[in-house]
């Protein structure tokens, strides 16, 4: 029988034979390094006293669901999605409402502010990320400067902008992830091996160049050369879909969150699972992390509508934050680290310090 | 025969992408380890939410309660 494409000798039998046997040598050499657990190495460390941490400030003003957020780098201002296709920019301090913006589809699952505080971008169900231009103006229509940037063949799950204004990396249901131009909306790379959508993704910091870590429903976590599109390294050890990945400050590993109601943290460098954060009380999916300034402290949002702190380090629960009335779909803390924002399917917005 | 042959060609992705993965070179969890602690270590001071900073330095953090209007 002729079948194209084969080399001499290799059949679909001795292909999968050869990733058989590479998967367990991966197991193997993964395995030979783990001398020791994170928690126990971290014994010799403080523990940690009780945190003061409360609801500073309330955002009230989206009609449904709070989807998305970001924090603009100016530490004050931030920019919300909901599902009613509202997006808002605040200003933190003041609640001001500095603008809005209703795009034509619901469930707007991204947002982000560009680096330099003058854009956002937003996408959703309507497959797309478009990037607004944040006018001085309060009377100019924002819809009017829209522009549409990515375009996926499904859902828009995640954006961010790259180090500047001008590239915009984007998931999507489609299980892709993708780079684009911009200024020209031109597609600079795609990212391809997740097996299903691809929820979440997040930039590695800028001291340690050009990578990403991105997790899907097909419960991997995937970490991709910006410039090749490779995919460099793959995590499979959550139970069920992975909805947020978020770096730890330093780049060297990476946390996620999942409807298998753990989070967990991944050492690069090692190339494996190092902690899981796990309580038998806490048994609802975790949507979304966010590490503190030093990266000692581990904020999940669940939907069982707390966000849960974590002590990196030890692997122990150091705080829950009550409050919100419905599932928390984002956690971020701001740039200078001095305050946390969640964002919840309640309808509202909590500054947290 | 298109289907058989796209088998191949996932096949052979999948090895070609393990090929990479086991090559990469890793360190051993204990020295991961020490690593993480020391960055957290050198920073703790910097992190407010984790230190706690005073009311007067933390624009979120004002003497009265704050409602919204």
């Amino acid at each position: 029988m002729a079948c194209q494409g084969l080399q001499s000798g290799e059949t679909l039998a001795s292909l999968k034979k050869e990733s058989d046997s590479l998967k367990k040598k991966l197991e193997e050499e993964r395995g030979k390094l783990n001398d020791i657990e994170l928690h126990q190495v971290a014994e010799k460390v403080e523990m940690l006293g009780a945190l003061s941490i409360k609801t500073k400030r309330l955002l009230k003003g989206h009609g449904n669901k709070v989807l998305c957020m970001d924090w603009c780098k100016d530490k004050r201002r931030l920019v919300s999605s909901s599902q009613d296709g509202k997006v808002i920019v605040w200003d933190a301090f003041t609640l001001n409402k500095e603008h809005g913006v209703t795009l034509p589809c619901t469930w707007v699952m991204a947002c982000a502010y560009a680096p330099s505080g003058c854009a956002v971008a937003c996408g959703g169900l309507d497959n797309k990320c478009s990037v607004f231009p944040l006018s001085l103006d309060k009377n100019e229509n924002l819809s009017a400067k829209k522009k549409a940037v990515a375009m996926h063949t499904n859902y828009v799950s995640g954006c961010t902008f790259t180090n500047s204004d001008m590239q915009l990396l984007t998931s999507s249901g489609d299980g892709t992830c993708a780079l684009w131009d911009v200024e020209s909306g031109q597609l600079l790379q795609s990212f391809h091996g997740h097996t299903a959508d691809v929820l979440s993704l997040d930039l590695a910091p800028s001291e340690t160049g050009n990578t990403f870590v991105s997790g899907g429903s097909d419960k991997k976590a995937n970490v991709w050369d910006m410039r090749s599109g490779q995919n460099i390294q793959s995590f499979e050890s959550h139970e069920s879909d992975i909805n947020c990945v978020k770096y730890y400050p330093s780049g060297d590993a990476f946390a996620s969150a999942s409807d298998d109601s753990t989070c967990r943290f991944y050492d690069l460098r090692a190339d494996r699972e190092v902690a899981v954060y796990q309580k038998d009380s806490v048994i609802f999916g975790a949507s979304t992390v966010d590490f503190s300034l030093s990266g000692r402290l581990l904020f999940a949002g669940y939907n069982d509508y707390t966000i849960n702190v974590w002590d990196v380090l030890k692997g122990t629960r150091v705080s829950v934050l009550f409050g919100h009335e419905n599932r928390v779909s984002r956690v971020r803390v701001s740039p200078d680290g001095t305050a946390l924002c969640s964002a919840s399917w309640d309808n509202t917005l909590r500054i947290w310090a | 025969k298109m289907i058989f042959s796209s088998s191949i060609a996932q096949a052979r992705r999948t090895v070609q992408q393990l090929r990479i993965e086991a090559s990469i070179e890793r360190i051993k969890v204990s020295k991961a380890s020490a690593d993480l602690m020391r960055y957290c270590g050198e920073h703790a001071k910097n992190d407010p939410l984790l230190m706690g900073i005073p009311a007067s330095e933390n624009p979120f953090k004002d003497k009265k309660p704050c409602t919204v209007l």
